[in-house]
């Protein structure tokens, strides 16, 4: 066994060296130098990100100006919406700086747990509809009004809707009464999941360039207008409390008014980030740009917020004041 | 008792020349009429269809769940709100992932992120690629190294080190947890017959059920991050690991074990001394497909927040770029290669651990042995064998050779933490050269050819795809999907048993009531349809390339490396060119699947047409068979054996790409199980979704296991 | 223990303690195998049992001695049940009844423990398939039984290196396995056996994997590292011509039960049944029989020819007797047994065939 012993000997004398060199050398790069520019600490902050590019944009503007001007140390998550909710609760989570409604997330969190606190709007406009593409809109005109639809049905039958029309829908995360809706509206449609925010946006490219028919689930703010102005279908107009029983709803969706929340155990934490967070505002267009830096320049995130943040001090310095 | 002068009473109906040898005993076979049978279910299928089209199919609306669902919920809510105060969940499970959770942010602070206060981890990127480089080098030698080093420096230079790092980290970390674990219950397996019988289905059970089925209750048992992803590779790598070890402690010949059973040993030095250095080989080919496991479900982690490069393809994913996916890509599939080559060669050389010199101190510890050899202690030395000319090195005498190259390594090290260059990876900004070849170079160019060769082909696949879908899985979805649930359910059973005999039937039972249980079964149908059509393209493919392989060598040279690079690549990779090919379609979701298996099924089908015995072949040539004959009569039956396995591999191949297949339009279950992590509503449909599949794929696999026994020699 | 033996058992050729005395040795494979001896069906052949009972008999009440210092050859084809014999011999395979005792020590009634004592230093045995550890150079395989009972490596170093130079691998001790040949590596075998100092040595078809003209090779070191070691025997072969030249006495076995046990020349000149004749049919039997198989009766007047022993091979006599013009006298010591002349030397060197 004396061969064993010195093997093992060897590899001890070889750790520790390696140790004790790696102790020694840190002496060349200076702590930090990137630096915290106010007094404040501020610590971790984690921003969800959920799947779709506009929530990217928010996330990571705000997460560019929280790590440079406040010194936070922050990591985006990628989560779903529900995920995302579920994590604030837990504690894994801090924000999450787009929310769609969600009536069922806010009762559960805000109101019977009170895990979560809302952190105001962000300024956006949330519009989810039903789209076509710009080259259909041009040749049948009446397109956008629901009631010629099933009129159109046959135009939009595919290999996987059989005999209907096809209604194509997005990720299985998004908020959605699309099957309700060609149930009440007794559409002759079928809604058929395309799984991603990708597969939609590829099916429109596909459908504008080969002008194929296309029926699909959409949203605003979105950076995909800027390179294709897809068009709205009118559904019957919401009036409050028309959806109020998903099985029964026959009308559009109601415009979002986009906010932002707070895990309560973060907002109680004293960052400074829980301000940057409350006081973050801007419009859907603001948030296209960036947006579009991303999706379309393929820009990383960090970079694109970058650009924003640099070429709009003075909204950051409201945010900030 | 027999005695030397008395004859033995020889049986009188044997004669002398008879009797020699002994004929075995054996049971006449039966004639099955299989194929008769199968056509009498398919009347029967046909019939019940046209008579209830469309009735009682159990089908369930997207949004609509059933009280099993909202059960399911309901535990969800309580885990959610009672969890981190209940022994298990906040005990047991939050220490575990305490632990992971520890164990990598200090592993990420050593070498991938910022180490507070410093703006850099401990360990620069120069430091890791020396230590990366040096322990390629001592576990697996030159060849490797240079793998090592490459695939290490386009880490950065891609400009994804971090991620890349990441995720090298919770496959390693998840690689030792199934090693530390593994390798006992393996040998544990091997040596009792009960513990064997125990484990052995769980194994079963853990290989069938794909890896999206049990991503949502990980992630809520375990929360999101990393602790979530190294759980799941760790489920998902341990079984290959248990098994393998299994294997090769069984596999060590019954002579030695023997003989060495008659010079008395017991079991604990048989285990030592005998059996564990024998397997020893096959222990690291273990270690080298659980590390491919881990490797490949932590890029699919990333959907639950797992950290590393599948997040980059997600993200590209979500953006529509194929280029920065690819880029990703392409590193994940380099690591992939450079994590199974070292392993390999490492395993390669276990064998010869301990043995000639020569062949354990390569390339430049050769140099620098002839250098040392004759200044060596007495103790790193020692007289080779007849034959062997030169001195070599004792175990002890390499371990110095490579403690010398560790000191250069450590230098590299120390400069990686006093230089920033050296330390976080220099961008084109620092080194302009580096444009010509960094990630964003790659990106562009991977997205300008894809775009031009989608606009090039859409057209003609997109229409390939409806005719596809028309004529070939419209109608057998609606066989599948529009007949009465307790038609499908009769005629399942019939086919298990035409199939397999009773064995399965019971499997199959089992699995359809719990189905049915889930209030999925039309679902369910409707993903058995396209897991049915994926496998035949499956098994058209693997025929067809398999064929090509086993017979020829120079074809095997050709493929296999691009089956290699399809195995590893994560499927998320593809899904973006086949969407733009083919559309929001199940279509697209039957081809990524395919891709996905036809790998693993071509090798199986090469292997064995290779292992056709070649006297065989040889006779068959000498009767004057054609090539076509050849194939067909000779190479094809004889390899039956490895065309089942190659289907039930296939198959099971197949149905783990499912739920991805969810993301580009494959609908049904895969959906559910997508949109159970991602509506709160949904959860409990989700997991019953997940269940669903893993039923399926159960009573798949044992309708084809048990076929396999029958007719597969 | 001969004498309180049962008559069956014919008596061995020396006298006191047998170094090994096997009697009512029984191995039924399958899940209730204990539970068929002594039932009607234990009579079945091989193979109606199989069909009835799904059980197979490995070994049917075998009984023998081997005395101490003799090499005994166990012989028989494939599935006759030799292998499955030696290895009841040392419980590698667990006998269904009966006793095998080992100087007087029931291996039967063993001890785990006392089993695993026996077998490091009271049995060894070397394999058809060599069963080498091919991670451990030659002298380590030697030294490996050795270690395993627990001696100091110095000792067993050395105790390994003087196997090595015993069985002819003198400077292959650094080699491992697969760098030698086959018969090189079973020589490696035959070390390790050898090394443990056993009272007995159970070689089983240790020849049968090798070239013949190794195999040759092979055997003569066998009768040579028995007339140097002594060693008491018991090997196993399907190749009569190996067993006639090794064996003191051969036992042969067909169908798991033993046909005849006897001296080479008992085997050959008086075959117990059809089986056996027609197995030996093709052995040179001059080079096999003595005298006394070939010898007439001395009727009347001997004569005055030379005076060979009975115990003569007739290879060996041959050239006396045809040198001698009429009968040569054949004697048992000193008492005259017979007489033999040119016919009887012919009749066997010439007419080989007719058996």
């Amino acid at each position: 066994m004396a061969r064993g012993t010195s093997r093992l000997q060897l590899a001890c004398v070889a750790v520790a060296v390696a140790l004790g060199l790696t102790a020694c050398g840190s002496g060349g790069i200076k702590d930090n130098p990137s630096g915290a520019s106010g007094g404040k600490d501020c610590g971790d902050l984690r921003i969800a990100v959920n799947p779709w590019t506009g929530y990217v944009s928010n996330a990571h503007v705000i997460g560019y100006v929280a790590k440079t001007k406040l010194g936070c140390n922050v990591t985006y998550p990628d989560v779903k919406e529900e995920v995302g909710w579920a994590g604030m609760a837990s504690g894994s989570i801090d924000t999450i700086v787009e929310n769609w409604g969600h009536p069922d997330l806010v009762k559960k969190y805000i109101d019977e747990q009170k895990s979560v606190e809302d952190a105001g709007p962000t300024g956006g406009k949330g519009i989810i509809g039903w789209y076509v593409p710009p080259w259909m809109a041009e040749k049948y005109p009446d397109i956008t009004d629901w009631k010629s639809l099933n009129k159109y049905a046959s135009l939009f039958k595919t290999s996987e809707s059989g005999d209907k029309g096809q209604l194509l829908d997005g990720d299985p995360s998004y908020v959605t009464n699309d099957e309700a809706l060609v149930k009440n509206l007794k559409l002759n449609y079928k809604v058929v999941v395309g799984g991603s925010e990708a597969s939609l946006i590829q099916s429109f490219k596909s459908a504008e360039k080969n002008k194929t028919p296309l029926l699909a689930y959409f949203y605003e703010p979105q950076w995909f207008f800027s390179e294709m102005k897809l068009v709205h279908v009118n559904l019957p107009k919401y009036t409050d409390g028309c959806d109020a029983d998903p099985a029964k709803v026959n009308c559009d969706y109601p415009e979002y008014n986009l906010n932002k929340l707070i895990a309560k155990k973060f907002a109680d934490s004293g960052s400074p980030a829980v301000d940057l967070i409350k006081k973050f505002s801007w419009t859907n267009d603001d948030q296209n740009i960036v947006s579009t830096y991303i999706a379309k320049d393929g820009m990383s995130p960090d970079d694109a917020a970058k650009k924003w943040v640099d070429a709009n001090p003075d909204k950051v310095k409201a945010w900030l004041g | 008792m027999s005695t030397a002068t008395a004859p033995p009473p020889a049986p009188p109906d044997r004669t002398a020349s008879a009797s020699k040898e002994e004929q075995p005993y054996v049971e006449l076979g039966k004639k099955r009429h299989t194929g008769a049978k199968l056509a009498g279910i398919g009347i029967f299928w046909l019939v019940m269809w046209l008579v209830f089209h469309n009735q009682m199919t159990r089908a369930l609306g997207l949004q609509d769940t059933t009280p099993f669902h909202e059960w399911l919920n309901g535990i969800r809510d309580w885990v959610q709100l009672h969890g981190p105060d209940n022994w298990f969940f906040g005990g047991v499970l939050g220490f575990i992932g305490d632990f992971f959770n520890a164990v990598f942010e200090f592993l990420q602070k050593l070498v991938s992120i910022p180490a507070f206060p410093r703006p850099v981890p401990e360990i620069g990127w120069l430091g890791v690629v020396a230590l990366a480089t040096w322990v390629g080098w001592a576990v697996a030698g030159l060849r490797s190294t240079i793998l090592v080093v490459v695939t290490m420096l386009l880490f950065g230079v891609f400009g994804l080190w971090q991620d890349s790092i990441d995720l090298l980290l919770v496959t390693i970390i998840a690689v030792v947890f199934c090693f530390v674990v593994g390798l006992p219950t393996g040998i544990l397996m091997a040596r009792s017959r009960a513990t064997s019988a125990v484990v052995t289905p769980v194994l079963d059970i853990m290989q069938t059920m794909p890896p999206f089925a049990y991503l949502a209750p990980v992630a809520l048992g375990f929360g999101i991050g990393p602790t979530t992803a190294i759980v799941l590779t760790c489920i998902y790598a341990l079984p290959p690991m248990i098994r393998i070890t299994e294997h090769g402690i069984r596999g060590v010949p019954d002579t030695t074990i023997e003989a060495a059973r008659s010079l008395g040993l017991t079991r604990g030095q048989m285990l030592r001394q005998v059996q564990l250095p024998m397997a020893r080989r096959t222990i690291v080919v273990g270690i080298n497909q659980s590390m491919m496991a881990a490797l490949s479900m932590a890029t699919i982690a990333a959907l639950v927040n797992g950290p590393g490069l599948g997040k980059d393809v997600n993200a590209a994913l979500q953006i529509q770029n194929i280029g920065a996916a690819s880029v990703a890509g392409i590193l994940i599939v380099l690591t992939a290669i450079m994590l199974d080559r070292t392993t390999t060669a490492a395993s390669e050389r276990s064998e010869s651990m301990g043995r000639s010199g020569v062949a354990s101190v390569s390339g430049p510890g050769v140099m620098l042995a002839g250098v040392v050899l004759e200044r060596l202690p007495r103790w790193a030395t020692e007289e080779a064998g007849k034959g062997v000319r030169q001195p070599r090195l004792t175990s002890a005498g390499r371990w110095l050779v490579r403690g010398l190259w560790l000191i250069p390594t450590l230098v590299l090290v120390y400069f990686s933490r006093q230089q920033l260059i050296l330390a976080q990876f220099p961008t084109r900004d620092d080194w302009p050269f580096l444009k010509y070849i960094d990630g964003k170079t790659v990106t562009k160019l991977v997205n300008d050819f894809s775009n031009w060769f989608i606009d090039k082909v859409d057209t003609f696949t997109l229409a390939l795809k409806n005719d596809l879908t028309n004529w070939l899985i419209n109608p057998l979805q609606n066989l599948l999907a529009e007949s009465p649930w307790w038609t499908m359910a009769l005629v399942l059973l019939a086919f298990a048993y035409v199939l397999g005999g009773w064995r399965p039937v019971v499997t199959t039972l089992v699995c359809e009531a719990i189905i049915f249980g889930t209030g999925l079964w039309n679902d369910t149908m409707i993903t058995l349809t396209m897991t049915i059509f994926a496998t035949v393209l499956v098994m058209l493919t693997a025929v067809v390339l398999g064929v090509a392989m086993g017979r020829n060598r120079r074809a095997d040279t050709a493929i296999r490396p691009i089956l290699d690079a399809f195995q590893t690549i994560p499927p998320f990779v593809y899904l973006i060119p086949a969407l733009a090919l083919f559309g929001a379609s199940r279509f697209t979701a039957i081809i990524a699947a395919v891709a996905y298996a036809v790998p693993i099924a071509t090798k199986l089908v090469a292997d064995g047409i290779r292992g056709v015995s070649p006297t065989t072949v040889e006779a068959a040539r000498a009767n004057g068979s054609t090539k076509w004959q050849m194939i067909t009569k000779v190479q094809l039956p004889m390899s039956r054996n490895a065309l089942v396995l190659a289907t039930n591999q296939g198959l099971l191949y197949v149905l783990s790409m499912v739920v991805i297949g969810g993301l580009v339009g494959g609908g049904s279950l895969g959906y559910i199980v997508v949109s159970g992590f991602s509506q709160d509503q949904l959860f409990g449909k989700g997991l019953a979704a997940g269940i669903a599949i893993t039923a399926l794929g159960v009573m798949l696999d044992r309708i084809a296991r048990y076929a396999a026994e029958r007719y597969g020699r | 223990m001969t004498a309180t033996q049962s008559g069956a058992v014919e008596k061995t050729t020396s006298e006191g303690t047998p170094a090994l005395h096997v009697e009512g040795l029984w191995k039924i494979f399958g899940p209730k195998g204990d539970k068929i001896i002594n039932t009607p069906d234990a009579q079945l052949s091989r193979k109606d049992l199989q069909a009835k009972t799904g059980h197979v008999v490995g070994i049917r009440d075998v009984g023998f001695d081997v005395a101490p210092g003799e090499v005994f050859v166990v012989m028989g084809l494939s599935g006759s049940g030799k292998s499955t014999l030696v290895r009841l011999l040392t419980r590698l395979i667990e006998p269904t009844a009966g006793t095998v005792e080992l100087y007087g020590e029931d291996i039967t009634a063993m001890s785990d423990s006392a089993l695993l004592d026996t077998r490091r230093k009271k049995v060894s045995m070397v394999f058809q398939h060599f069963g080498l550890l091919p991670h451990r150079k030659v002298v380590d395989n030697v030294a490996f039984g050795l270690e395993v009972r627990g001696e100091k490596k110095g000792e067993r170093r050395n105790r390994a290196q003087e196997m090595v130079d015993l069985v002819g691998l003198s400077g292959y001790e650094n080699n491992y396995p697969d760098q030698l040949s086959g018969g090189m590596q079973q020589r490696v075998g035959l070390a390790r056996a050898l090394a443990a100092n056993p009272d007995v040595m159970m070689f089983d078809e240790p020849f049968s994997a090798l070239d013949p003209l190794i195999r040759r090779d092979m055997q003569n070191e066998v009768i040579r590292l028995h007339e140097e070691v002594g060693k008491t025997m018991v090997f196993i072969t399907h190749d009569l011509a190996e067993a006639l030249k090794l064996g003191d006495r051969i036992l042969i076995m067909r169908d798991g039960e033993i046909v005849q046990i006897g001296t080479p020349d008992e085997v050959v000149g008086a075959p117990a049944d059809e089986y056996v004749r027609d197995f030996t049919s093709d052995v040179p039997k001059s080079h096999v029989l003595t005298l006394k198989w070939v010898m007439r009766a001395p009727d009347g007047d001997p004569g005055d020819g030379p005076v060979l022993q009975s115990n003569q091979i007739v290879r060996d006599a041959a050239r006396i007797v045809l040198d001698h013009d009429g009968p040569c006298r054949v004697a048992d010591g000193d008492k005259l047994v017979g007489v033999v002349d040119d016919m009887d030397i012919l009749r066997v060197v010439v007419a080989e065939d007719e058996g």
